[in-house]
């Protein structure tokens, strides 16, 4: 049993209260002491356990949103319970949430008495040698005849003690020696009391202290965090950390609104993926440049070559190459002549042959009419394919890399609802449009690059190119260096705390009383260990010093000579 | 660069005998148990000595060795049927482990990896570990019987993994293609198999115990074990070992998740995991400081914390799709 829990568990029970004042006083007294006992600790440990397992069963909202909104339909009236009870959020729930700070008052509660006891530990010398050391879970006595000076055997034992904190006490009666006393002068007797292994405390109070300062880092972490995604086209275009509107989307921490987020652009030039024959991806590679700092008002460029698993990191952020898809380039000529290019990102169905779907959406030029607008819109939608084949006359993709890349196209005109004020997504067309008829299908055409196709009304569809993108997150943790290095110190103190045995060895020096014939007595050494926190491998230790201890006691003894004296290496 | 088919043939091959030479090695255990005597009483309580010489006397406890340090019974020609069975035990279970490593590093020349990129591979070098560590433990304390036990789970698990896991030889994603993944999965393979000794010596020790309240369970069993305590300490020391192991393989993985996800720390159901194993063995080490929490609550704690790590290799990787599920079936 430690020191601490007999300080926490044997507590006395408080007397009754005879007040109000003194009853709410003795509750929170029991409860602090309840809430920071060492069993208290334990079953919120397990309870911490037990509640974070829905977050590994469970869809979670911050992980993957439309799971959980299947999952909710999928289970009906369980699904809206579990949802209710935030079963799909589950770290920031409120019994979460309730578990881990009870765990942190209890560890603050707990760690405070303890840092105190450590610092009085660590002045204090080591506890008075107990009088039977008979009773220790490890003993050993010996007796020998010799003529030395008890205090002589006792400096000779000291000096194999050497790295132990160390007592020593004369006790002058013992209940055994008393009753020789008379008559045969003083018994003299000289104890040692010595304890090693009080680094054992300190590595478990770094630990807990580190693993406090963990959480804190981690939960400011939280609140002062920001990632944003955006996808960006590997052709030279830019962008820049100088607002949450450039972003696709962004999740800001609790304390974070946007609004002064670390300024630093990038340009992305190039896109390069290798694929195994396969085509299994081997690696992503692009060529990029960024400014931060200076550069931002010298407007210089650093070159950076960002690949999987090296972000780049600037001004306090982070950005990481997460994916990327292709973008075709389609050139629409109006029947007046005009032309508008249009170049947007198509999302991959298929991330192993990268078939990619989308949508590419014109407005005609030179129309401020909105009625006539809504009756002339274009959208160019369909799939995409990389290294084209074709399956029953549909379009597919036998390879992820550009090797044959084809499109197959549905283009409808009329009105895309744009204005309906429902964000829409990039990738399709309004299906309420269609529905209703205000947007028609007005052509079907399978194109390779460089082909055309033409619309009823005398429009003309070029299919002119296909170019990458990538998308990119940028992530910002102001705390997560601290919480690498509470980490590593909460390992340090863990391999300490888990390895140093805090141990104790008692010698007790005596001589027996001179008998009537006998010139002298003999020395009595009595040896007795314990360990403090775990008795497992402590026999080996004991067993090899106190033969050490012994020999040194015993090289004093005349007829003992040949014993090797205390030099043992062991 | 291409898959070695040869060597990915023969590592397949040095795989199967592993688990033959495996197989073996427990029956032969299990002849050692059922020939042999009970536990001898004189190496698993502390000696009472008390010697005389030279014109000094000594006498103590647990003077000499280590009560759970191996015992050498006899030289050569007196040893008895059981104590022979016993080291050809060991010595095959040696054998099969070195069989078992050679299988391992020939799948790793025929991929041109580090051979931990998918389930059957993580598996295969989780079970190594563990045999590696039931051998190291075996010098310390006095074990032997126990070999089956360790082997039985480690058994099942290389039969799972050799044929509902198996996944042809491949190289792995560009995002798995980091020398932190290296460090990170195999420092928590490690662990994991590590751990597995601890999860036997308690089991092992829940069933002692039972025997003990009442000599009608596990009759035939019970008397074979080591004592309650020699468990106890078994799995406490290895735990001790395992559980720093798997907290700087936790470290290590948050710091590849940081630069290959974005974030150190996401509580992806892989991540969370390893989270609930963590604060289970932590909870372990606890209880063992705790009054009424000691021995039995210890031991359950700690068989917790084992299946916890297994279910999140197993469990994990096929059903739910984290970012970790790379470690797929093929
Ligand atoms: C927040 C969650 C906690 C975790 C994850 C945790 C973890 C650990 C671990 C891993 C150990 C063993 C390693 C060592 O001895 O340093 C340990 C030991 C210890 N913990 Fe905690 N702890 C937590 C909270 C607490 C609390 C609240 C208390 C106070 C009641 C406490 C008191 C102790 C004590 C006294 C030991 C030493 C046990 C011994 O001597 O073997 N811990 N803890």
């Amino acid at each position: 049993m430690t020191a601490t829990e007999a300080m926490v568990t044997e507590q006395e029970p408080p007397p009754p209260p005879q007040s109000g004042v003194r009853a709410v006083l003795a509750f929170l007294r029991n409860t602090w002491r309840g809430l920071t006992a060492m069993r208290t600790a334990l079953v919120l440990l397990f309870l911490l356990a037990l509640a974070a397992l829905p977050g590994a069963l469970l869809p979670q909202i911050a992980l993957n949103e439309p799971k959980v909104a299947q999952y909710i339909t999928d289970h009906g009236w369980w699904g809206r319970l579990l949802n209710k009870l935030q079963f799909f959020s589950v770290y920031g729930s409120v019994w979460f949430s309730a578990i881990y700070v009870l765990l942190f008052v209890s560890l603050v509660g707990c760690l405070l008495p303890r840092t105190v006891e450590y610092a009085r530990q660590s002045f204090v010398q080591p506890v008075i040698t107990p009088r039977n050391l008979s009773r220790l879970p490890h003993h050993l006595r010996a007796e020998f005849d010799s003529t030395a000076d008890v205090d002589d055997v006792a400096v000779d034992v000291r000096k194999q003690l050497r790295g132990w904190r160390l007592r020593q006490d004369v006790e002058d009666s013992l209940a055994g020696s008393s009753i020789n006393t008379a008559g045969q002068g003083a018994t003299r007797v000289v104890s040692l009391s010595t304890e090693r292994g009080f680094l054992r405390e300190t590595g478990n109070l770094v630990f807990h202290f580190a693993l406090l300062g963990l959480i804190v880092a981690f939960a400011v972490g939280k609140m002062f965090m920001y990632s944003g995604q955006v996808i960006v086209l590997a052709n030279g275009s830019e962008f820049c950390n100088s607002g949450v509107l450039n972003y696709d989307s962004f999740t800001p921490g609790l304390r974070v609104d946007g609004t002064r987020l670390d300024p630093f652009c990038v340009k992305i030039n190039d896109f390069q993926a290798g694929y195994l024959t396969n085509g299994q991806p081997d690696y992503y590679n692009s060529n990029i440049q960024y400014q931060s700092g200076e550069d931002l008002v010298t407007n210089t460029w650093q070159p950076y070559d960002l690949r999987e698993n090296a972000p780049l990191r600037t001004a306090g952020d982070r950005v990481y190459l997460l994916g990327h898809g292709y973008a075709p380039q389609f050139t629409v000529t109006f029947p007046d002549g005009q032309v508008r290019t249009g170049l947007i990102q198509w999302k991959p169905d298929d991330t192993s042959t990268m078939l990619s779907e989308g949508a590419t959406k014109f407005d005609p030029p030179d129309v401020t009419n909105t009625s006539v607008l809504v009756t002339k819109q274009i959208a160019i939608t369909g799939l995409f394919a990389p290294s084209a084949a074709y399956q029953d006359g549909l379009l597919t993709s036998t390879y992820p890399g550009l090797r044959n890349p084809a499109v197959s196209l549905d283009i409808y005109q009329g009105d895309l609802g744009e204005d309906a004020g429902t964000g829409q997504s990039i990738f399709t067309i309004d299906q309420s449009m269609l529905a209703n008829g205000r947007l028609k299908q007005v052509d079907k055409a399978n194109l390779t690059p460089g082909q055309t196709t033409k619309l009823p009304d005398g429009t003309t569809v070029k299919f002119d190119n296909v170019q990458q993108w990538v998308s990119l997150q940028v992530s910002h943790d102001p705390t997560q260096v601290y919480v690498l290095v509470f980490a590593l110190f909460m390992l340090g103190g863990l391999i300490v705390s888990l390895t140093v045995k805090r141990r104790r060895v008692w010698v007790r020096v005596s001589r027996t009383p001179a008998d009537d014939d006998d010139q002298g007595g003999r020395t009595v050494v009595e040896i007795g260990g314990l360990a403090r926190t775990d008795q497992a491998g402590y026999g080996e230790e004991f067993t090899r010093l106190s033969a050490r201890l012994l020999d040194a006691a015993r090289g004093r003894s005349p007829g003992q000579a040949a014993t090797p004296t205390g030099g043992k290496d062991s | 660069m291409p898959v070695n088919e040869m060597l990915a043939q023969n590592s397949q091959h040095a795989y199967v005998a592993a688990v033959t030479i495996y197989v073996l090695s427990m029956f032969f255990y299990l002849a050692e148990a059922a020939f042999g005597r009970k536990a001898e009483k004189t190496a698993a309580e502390p000696a009472k000595a008390l010697v005389t010489s030279g014109g000094a006397t000594v006498t103590g406890t647990t003077v000499g060795p280590d009560p759970d340090a191996p015992v050498n019974t006899g030289t050569r020609g007196n040893r008895p049927l059981a104590e022979r069975l016993g080291r050809m035990a060991v010595a095959l279970t040696v054998l099969g482990a070195a069989v078992h490593l050679l299988s391992i590093v020939l799948r790793g020349l025929a991929v041109h990896r580090w051979p931990l990129g998918n389930m059957y591979e993580f598996m295969s070098f989780v079970c190594l570990v563990a045999v590696i560590a039931w051998l190291i433990m075996l010098q310390r304390f006095q074990i032997r019987r126990l070999g089956a036990f360790v082997l039985i789970p480690v058994f099942i698990l290389m039969f799972l993994g050799g044929t509902v896991l198996y996944t042809q030889a491949e190289p792995v994603q560009p995002a798995l293609q980091s020398y932190w993944l290296v460090i990170h999965v195999t420092v928590v393979s490690t662990a994991c198999g590590v751990l597995l000794v601890p999860g036997v010596a308690s089991v092992l020790y829940l069933i002692k115990g039972a025997h003990e309240r009442n000599s009608a369970m596990f009759m035939r069993l019970g008397p074979k074990l080591p004592t309650q305590a020699t468990l106890d300490r078994l799995a406490y020391r290895t735990t001790i070992f395992g559980f720093p192991l798997f907290t700087f393989g936790v470290i290590c993985g948050a710091i590849w998740a940081e630069s290959a996800w974005g974030r150190f720390w996401g509580w992806d159901p892989k991540e969370t995991t390893a989270f609930i194993a963590w604060v289970v063995y932590a909870a372990y080490l606890h209880s063992r400081a705790t009054a009424g929490w000691r021995g039995n609550r210890a031991a359950i704690i700690n068989v917790l914390g084992f299946a916890v790590m297994i279910f999140n290799l197993f469990f994990i990787n096929l059903v739910t799709t984290g970012l970790h599920s790379y470690a797929g079936v093929g």
